[in-house]
C-alpha cells in the first residue's frame, strides 16, 4: 500500500514538474484538436501532420513574434462530449488559438468554450453550414467550403450552364446525401427551377426500376442524386438500360474513381461536384512533397486544408502583432494569405473566400474538371 | 396505364430476384426447420466465383460471351454447392439433435465467418460486375419494356421453381425429403439416410443461390461481400410471407413482396419501400400466421 502511494506521489510530482516546465510563457501555444484515434482517425491525423510541418518551418525561421511555436495535440475522438473536455483542457494549458476540430458535431460543442475564453478556432474539415452561418460563433473560421456550397455549385450548374428548369432529386436518406439534396432543392427553387420529384431511395436495394420509372414519368430534364457511389452506379446503369437519357448530376460522394470503375461505360457523361482541383498549386505540391519526405507517404484527408489553416493562423498572429484572441480574429479577416488553395481570406462569418467546389464530368473513363 | 405496366415489370423483376434466394431458405426450413442465415452468403460466394472465373476467362481466352457466362455459372454452382455441403457438415450436422436455437446461432456464426472470409480473401470494396448475358437483339434498351437481364431472371425463376417442385414430387430423393420433413424419426426408421438428405438439401439450396447470385449480380452491375446479407433479409421475409417450407409459397411471397415494393415506390414514395414490405408481412401474418401457402401445423398436445 505504501509503495503504491509512493509511486502515485512520484507520478504526481513528476507531472507537476513537467507541466511547470512547459508553462514557462516563452512559447506561443497552438492547440491541434481533432479525431486521432478510432475509426475516423484518418480524417484527423493528417491535420496534426500538416500543423507539425508548418510549425517546424516557421520555428526554423525564428518562430512568430520572435517566439517559438509549440503545438498542444488533443484527441476528441469525434465525440461532442469529449470535445468539450479537450477544449477546456487546451484552454487551461494556455493555447492562444486552435486548429480544429475535425468533426462538425465535436467542433460545435467545443466552440462555446473557445468563445468564452476569447480564442479563435480554425477547422480544416467541419463542413456543417450553421457553424458559420448562424453567427453564434464569431471566433470560428474554416478552410473548407461548407456543405451547402456544393449544393449551390450544383444548382447553379444545372440552371445556368445546362439551362434546365425541371429537376428530379433523389437521395439515399443518409445525413450526407439528404443534406446535399435538401440544400440543392432550396437553391434550385431560389434560382427559378422546378423540382418535379423529390424522394429518398433505399440503400442496398437490388433494383431501382420503380423509382426510375417515376423519374421518367415526372418528365424531369435532369436527375440530381445525393449520396454515395454504390447506389449512384446502380442508378446510372439502370437508367441506361431503361433508356432514360437525362443528365445525372451528383455530389462529392460520387466524385470518386471507384464510381467510374464500377459503373464502367455507364458512368460516361455523369456530372459530379467536388472540391476545386488544387493539385497544380505550387504551394500544395511543395506541402505534399514535404509530407512525403518527412513521413514517407502521401498526405491524407484534409491535409491541404489543415496546412492552409495553420499558415493563415500564424500569419494572422504576425499581422496582429499580438496573441490576443480578438486581434488574431481581426487579422484573419483583414488580410489575404498564400495557401495551397491560392490566395485566401475569411469573410465576416468565418468562411474562406475564393475556395469551393467545381463540377466534374466523366469523360473517357475519368473525371475532368469543367 | 403504361406506367402501371412498367411498375408491374419492375415488381416482377424484384420478385424473381427475391424468389431465387428465397427458394433455398424455404427448402432448408421445410426439411430441417432450420433458418439458414448463411444462405445469403452462399449467394454472394456464387456471385464472386462467377466474377473471378468470368474475368479470368475474358482475359485468357477468346470464347464467346455466352460461353464465358455458362462456364462461370457452372463454376459458381459447383463452388457454392461445395460451400453449402461443407457448411452443413461442419456447422449443422453436429447440432442436429441440439435445440433449434443452437443451430440458429450456428447459422448466424456461419454467415459472419463467410462474409469476413470473402472480405479478407477478396476485398471490402465494391467491384464492377459487367453484364455477361448477351443482349437479345429484339429487346432494345429503352424501347422494349423489359431488358434481357430482367427477362432472364424472370424466366429462370419460373424454371427453377418448376424443376424443384417436380424434383420434390417425383424423385426418390424428393420423396425422402418430404418424408424427413413430415417426421424425421419415422423416416429414419424406414431406412432414409438423414445425412444424405441433408447434403442433398443444402446442395440444391446452394445451387439455386448460386444461380441467383450470378443473375442478380448481372442485373445490379456490382458486388461486394455484404450483398448476401441485404438480399438475404428480404428473401427471408419473402419466404416467411409465402409460408416458409413451401416452394410455391416462396415464389408467391417474393412476387407479392416485389410488387408491394414496386407499387409503393411508384405510387407513394420510394423512401418507404422497406416499410411497405413489412406492412404486408405483418398484415398477412396476423390473418394467416403460417404464411400465404404455409400448411397450418396442428399443435400436438
Amino acid at each position: 500500500m505504501r509503495k503504491i502511494a509512493l509511486i502515485f506521489t512520484l507520478i504526481l510530482v513528476g507531472t507537476a514538474l513537467f507541466a511547470n516546465g512547459a508553462d514557462d510563457g516563452e512559447t506561443i501555444k497552438i492547440a491541434v484538436v481533432g479525431v486521432h484515434s478510432g475509426n475516423l482517425a484518418s480524417y484527423g491525423i493528417p491535420t496534426v501532420k500538416a500543423a507539425e510541418l508548418v510549425v517546424a518551418d516557421w520555428n526554423a525561421k525564428g518562430g512568430v513574434l520572435g517566439r517559438q511555436i509549440e503545438l498542444i495535440v488533443e484527441d476528441d475522438v469525434c465525440k461532442a462530449e469529449i470535445a468539450a473536455n479537450s477544449a477546456a483542457l487546451v484552454v487551461g494549458k494556455g493555447a492562444v488559438a486552435v486548429i480544429g476540430h475535425t468533426c462538425s458535431g465535436a467542433t460545435k460543442s467545443a466552440l462555446g468554450i473557445y468563445k468564452e475564453a476569447g480564442i479563435p478556432a480554425i477547422s480544416p474539415s467541419a463542413t456543417n453550414p450553421p457553424l458559420t452561418q448562424s453567427g453564434d460563433y464569431p471566433n470560428f473560421f474554416r478552410t473548407i467550403a461548407p456543405d451547402d456550397a456544393q449544393a449551390l455549385t450544383v444548382s447553379s450548374f444545372i440552371v445556368d450552364q445546362l439551362g434546365l428548369k425541371s429537376v428530379a432529386v433523389l437521395h439515399d436518406r443518409q445525413d450526407y446525401g439528404k443534406g446535399f439534396a435538401d440544400f440543392t432543392v432550396s437553391y434550385l427553387e431560389k434560382q427559378g427551377a422546378e423540382v418535379v420529384l423529390y424522394e429518398g431511395i433505399t440503400e442496398g436495394a437490388v433494383d431501382y426500376s420503380a423509382v426510375l420509372n417515376k423519374v421518367a414519368k415526372s418528365d424531369a430534364q435532369v436527375l440530381v442524386y445525393g449520396g454515395y457511389h454504390p447506389e449512384a452506379s446502380k442508378l446510372v446503369q439502370q437508367m441506361n438500360r431503361m433508356g432514360l437519357d437525362i443528365p445525372f448530376v451528383s455530389d462529392d460522394g460520387v466524385k470518386d474513381n471507384t464510381f467510374v470503375e464500377v459503373a464502367g461505360k455507364d458512368s460516361e457523361g455523369v456530372y459530379a461536384s467536388g472540391p476545386m482541383d488544387t493539385t497544380d498549386n505550387p504551394m500544395n505540391q511543395e506541402a505534399a512533397e514535404k509530407h512525403r519526405s518527412e513521413f514517407g507517404e502521401e498526405p491524407g484527408a484534409y491535409f491541404p486544408n489543415a496546412y492552409a489553416a495553420t499558415i493563415a493562423l500564424l500569419t494572422a498572429i504576425e499581422n496582429a502583432n499580438s496573441t490576443e484572441g480578438q486581434a488574431i480574429m481581426d487579422a484573419l479577416r483583414a488580410n489575404y494569405v498564400d495557401t495551397p488553395f491560392g490566395n485566401i481570406t475569411f469573410d465576416e462569418k468565418g468562411d474562406t473566400t475564393g475556395m469551393g467546389y467545381s463540377i466534374y464530368q466523366v469523360q473517357n473513363g475519368e473525371y475532368v474538371e469543367l | 396505364m403504361e406506367y402501371f405496366l412498367q411498375l408491374v415489370l419492375a415488381g416482377l423483376t424484384k420478385g424473381s430476384i427475391y424468389a431465387l434466394i428465397a427458394l433455398g431458405y424455404t427448402m432448408v426450413y421445410g426439411v430441417f426447420k432450420l433458418i439458414n442465415f448463411a444462405h445469403g452468403e452462399i449467394y454472394m460466394i456464387g456471385a464472386f466465383t462467377a466474377l473471378i472465373v468470368g474475368g479470368a476467362l475474358q482475359i485468357t481466352t477468346d470464347l464467346a460471351p455466352s460461353m464465358i457466362f455458362l462456364i462461370s455459372l457452372v463454376a459458381a454452382i459447383f463452388f457454392s454447392a461445395a460451400h453449402g455441403a461443407t457448411m452443413e457438415r461442419i456447422a449443422y450436422r453436429p447440432l442436429r439433435q441440439a435445440p433449434r436455437l443452437t443451430a440458429l446461432i450456428s447459422a448466424i456464426g456461419m454467415s459472419l465467418i463467410l462474409q469476413n472470409y470473402v472480405r479478407l480473401a477478396q476485398t471490402s470494396d465494391f467491384l464492377p460486375f459487367h453484364s455477361m448475358i448477351p443482349d437479345i437483339p429484339w429487346l432494345t434498351p429503352g424501347v422494349s419494356p423489359i431488358t434481357t437481364t430482367q427477362l432472364t431472371i424472370v424466366v429462370t425463376t419460373v424454371v427453377v421453381m418448376i424443376s424443384l417442385t417436380l424434383f420434390i414430387k417425383f424423385t426418390k430423393m424428393g420423396k425422402a425429403m418430404r418424408a424427413a420433413a413430415q417426421d424425421r424419426i419415422m423416416a429414419q426408421l424406414v431406412g432414409i439416410d438423414m445425412n444424405r438428405v441433408a447434403t442433398y438439401t443444402f446442395v440444391i439450396g446452394s445451387v439455386t443461390a448460386a444461380i441467383g447470385g450470378v443473375l442478380i449480380a448481372n442485373h445490379m452491375g456490382q458486388i461486394n461481400f455484404y450483398i448476401g446479407f441485404l438480399a438475404g433479409i428480404k428473401a427471408f421475409v419473402a419466404a416467411v410471407l409465402g409460408g416458409i417450407g413451401s416452394i410455391p409459397g416462396a415464389v408467391l411471397g417474393s412476387f407479392v413482396l416485389g410488387m408491394a415494393e414496386s407499387f409503393g415506390a411508384g405510387y407513394i414514395s420510394s423512401a418507404y419501400e422497406d416499410a411497405f414490405a413489412f406492412i404486408i408481412l405483418i398484415i398477412v401474418l396476423i390473418f394467416k400466421p403460417s404464411g400465404l401457402l404455409g400448411r397450418n401445423e396442428v399443435e400436438k398436445v
